[in-house]
């Protein structure tokens, strides 16, 4: 299925349904149709849709694409050490344009967490459970494009009390040699009191063509579970992103989510939502984004407090340069039953030229009212003070940089619990206060 | 070591220096004083490299180099230290780290090898105790929620960890009460050495009891207008700045 010219026209007008797809999996054809059905019915997003007044995804659409995954991507040990974390020990499941390769992986056995092809799951009553169920994914038409067209993705379910040694670490791999439009889809299970780390990253290995991705991660966290996710964004300059994560929380569970995006996709759009089902839990969301020359880089988050004695920590940071641009909308729902609610709300960000951007806005809808809510914003520039301060005491101009812009993400880096990732993520700030200098 | 020659300057298009000379030797302990106003702040500020300065005339040899054409950092690198009068608080970067970035930035550019990490432990324990400079702030944000003291502790202390051949006291004494003021004039008095100078900036004659310095100049109007030893200093306290301005005045009418 290859758009000729613009994709945006293709999927609103010519796009073919999920019957469509020899490899459609009976067990969830119906629901990928019910998807396909919502997807029509939404139509794609303008800039007068109110939830992307900011993103023009009409511009990042316009081009030609295939909605086909490539079967067999090439990958080398050379690239796959390329888009490793120096000294993470870790599990690896490396995705190739969606598809897990069982062969350049090392998964977790034996024990009581699966691993496994999304397709590989079609009958296991998990995802007939969830899938596309989470009702934040029903008013995204990207969300339901992917639940009708995908391909493949991850299952991973963790059963009740697992937990594994090491973080498990996923890497997204991306070898499109011409203009693709890749769909990976993931359902992560955790079942009561099992606990998980999981740290994803992305590597696009040809720059010559585009990669859209459209991605969907749909989370389930049963009662005491504990996420750790962290999700870093790293890919080439060609490839454009809307991901797509949804969480499920019942009681005592915690999720920690961290989103990194680092230079440099040209449009990184990231909806993540959690729903709260169960009183006593604890959400984290975590964001650094650093974006340079156009990068667009869009954060919608959106808590959903449904019931009482919830926590909700939301800490989202930016650095922009040239003329990057970011956009962050926190939204925070508090449902008329969730008393004794807490949610709290920061979004700061550091502006290092003329000509970067920010649009930033919190959605307060409180409609319980013995809670406690609270958000902010700022927008700021480098402490020229500081800066002197630093280089007064002999050290250079770049390297007072990088140390401002550390310091500056400190309080989300901090909240990083795995060391290798820590230092991998001071490591890419400090190339990209570098590559700021330079230019 | 420094010499300054008919140094002009200007901030925002004013001029705040009008032609300052001034000899600096080895050993030697220089006090400036002046009212305020009078470009004892600009002066540190042009020395140590400050952006919104602009040098209009003149020139700064320091150790037979042109410092002016050096940047801050290399300033630093070459032996120069000043200690600020507001001392900047950073979040986020640890007390600890800072002087090890700028300890081992220094030995860099002359050609040394990073610092062992157990050597630089050991060298700050030494010099904590030569300003009486609490352990538990080592670890702590750069002066984040750091007591007036504790901050101008804090820049004896670096000024202790990066041994400059040439010291600027900004107001080091301002804002500190007299046991804080005893501790600081002590660890800079432990630092003096015949082959290091110190240029102390300071309103106020008290600081001048503990650390006696050798010569004290007077700046006014952006210039220096006198220049004499100790004495100097206890005749300011006693009759102010105002003799000086009718002097100056007097002498500009003649």
């Amino acid at each position: 299925m290859t758009s000729d010219k613009s994709f945006y026209e293709f999927i609103s007008n010519g796009v073919p349904g999920p019957e469509q797809k020899v490899d459609a999996d009976n067990a969830i054809l119906p629901a990928r149709k019910l998807a396909f059905s919502r997807f029509k019915e939404l139509g794609l997003p303008t800039i007068k849709t109110e939830e992307w007044r900011y993103t023009n995804i009409q511009r990042y659409l316009k081009d030609a694409f295939t909605l086909a995954q490539e079967e067999q991507g090439t990958v080398t040990a050379e690239q796959l050490k390329a888009a490793s974390i120096p000294h993470l020990d870790s599990y690896r499941a490396v995705l190739v344009n969606g598809r897990l390769q069982a062969d350049l992986s090392v998964l977790p056995s034996g024990g009581k967490i699966t691993v496994s092809k999304l397709s590989d799951a079609a009958g296991n009553p998990q995802l007939q459970a969830w899938f596309d169920k989470h009702p934040h994914l029903q008013s995204q038409p990207f969300a339901a494009l992917n639940a009708a067209l995908f391909a493949d993705g991850l299952f991973i379910e963790a059963g009740t009390n697992a937990t594994l040694d090491k973080p498990l670490h996923i890497i997204h791999v991306y070898t499109a040699s011409t203009n693709a439009f890749i769909q990976p889809r993931h359902l992560v299970v955790l079942h009561k009191s099992a606990t998980l780390e999981v740290i994803e990253s992305a590597v696009g290995i040809n720059d010559n063509a585009i990669t859209f991705v459209n991605a969907v991660t749909e989370v389930v966290l049963e009662e005491n579970a504990e996420l750790w996710h962290y999700n870093i964004q790293n890919t080439v300059k060609n490839s454009r992103h809307i991901h797509n994560t949804s969480a499920t929380q019942k009681a005592d569970s915690r999720y920690h989510h961290f989103n990194f995006t680092l230079p440099s996709a040209e449009l990184t759009r990231n909806n993540l939502s959690v729903a709260l089902t169960g009183s006593n839990t604890e959400t984290n969301l975590h964001g650094l984004y650093l974006a340079t020359g156009t990068q667009h880089v869009d954060n919608h988050t959106f808590v959903d407090h449904l019931v009482p004695n919830c926590n909700s920590n939301e800490l989202y940071k930016g650095v922009l340069l040239d003329d990057a641009n970011g956009v962050f909308t926190g939204r925070i729902h508090v449902n008329v039953d969730a008393q004794k609610t807490n949610a709290f709300q920061q979004n700061n960000n550091l502006l290092m030229s003329e000509k970067a951007n920010i649009n930033s806005q919190p959605q307060l809808e409180i409609f319980a009212d013995d809670v406690k809510c609270s958000h902010g914003f700022t927008v700021g520039r480098f402490s020229d003070e500081a800066l002197f301060y630093l280089r007064s005491r002999g050290i250079g101009a770049e390297a007072a940089k990088s140390l401002l812009v550390n310091a500056f993400a400190f309080d989300i880096t901090d909240q990083v619990h795995i060391p290798a990732l820590q230092d991998f993520l001071a490591e890419k700030i400090r190339q990209y206060v570098a590559g700021a200098i330079n230019n | 070591m420094l010499t300054i020659k008919n140094l002009h300057a200007e901030v925002d298009g004013k001029q705040i220096l009008k032609g300052i000379n001034l000899e600096i030797r080895k050993g030697e302990m220089h006090a400036i004083m002046g009212p305020n106003g009078s470009g004892k702040s600009s002066l540190s500020s042009v020395l140590a490299g400050r952006e919104n300065y602009t040098v209009t005339q003149g020139e700064v040899i320091f150790e037979g180099k042109n410092l002016l054409d050096m940047s801050p950092e290399d300033r630093a690198r070459e032996g120069l230290f000043m200690a600020f009068q507001y001392p900047v608080e950073i979040p986020g970067v640890s007390n600890l780290h800072f002087l090890k970035t700028a300890l081992n930035e220094i030995r860099t550019y002359h050609g040394l090898p990073a610092m062992e990490s157990k050597e630089f432990l050991k060298l700050t324990k030494e010099k904590q105790q030569l300003v009486d400079f609490n352990a538990n702030l080592m670890n702590r944000s750069l002066n984040e929620g750091f007591s007036g003291g504790e901050k101008k502790r804090n820049e004896v202390f670096q000024l202790a960890m990066l041994d400059p051949k040439l010291a600027i006291l900004d107001e080091t004494d301002s804002g500190l009460d007299i046991d804080a003021l005893r501790i600081v004039a002590a660890g800079v008095n432990k630092l003096r050495s015949a082959d290091k100078a110190f240029m102390v900036i300071t309103h106020y004659q008290r600081l001048l009891e503990y650390i006696v310095p050798d010569f004290v100049h007077v700046l006014y109007n952006g210039q220096i207008v006198k220049t004499g030893t100790k004495e100097l200093a206890l005749e300011l306290e006693e009759k102010g700045y105002d003799w000086l301005k009718e002097e100056v005045h007097q002498k500009e009418s003649v």
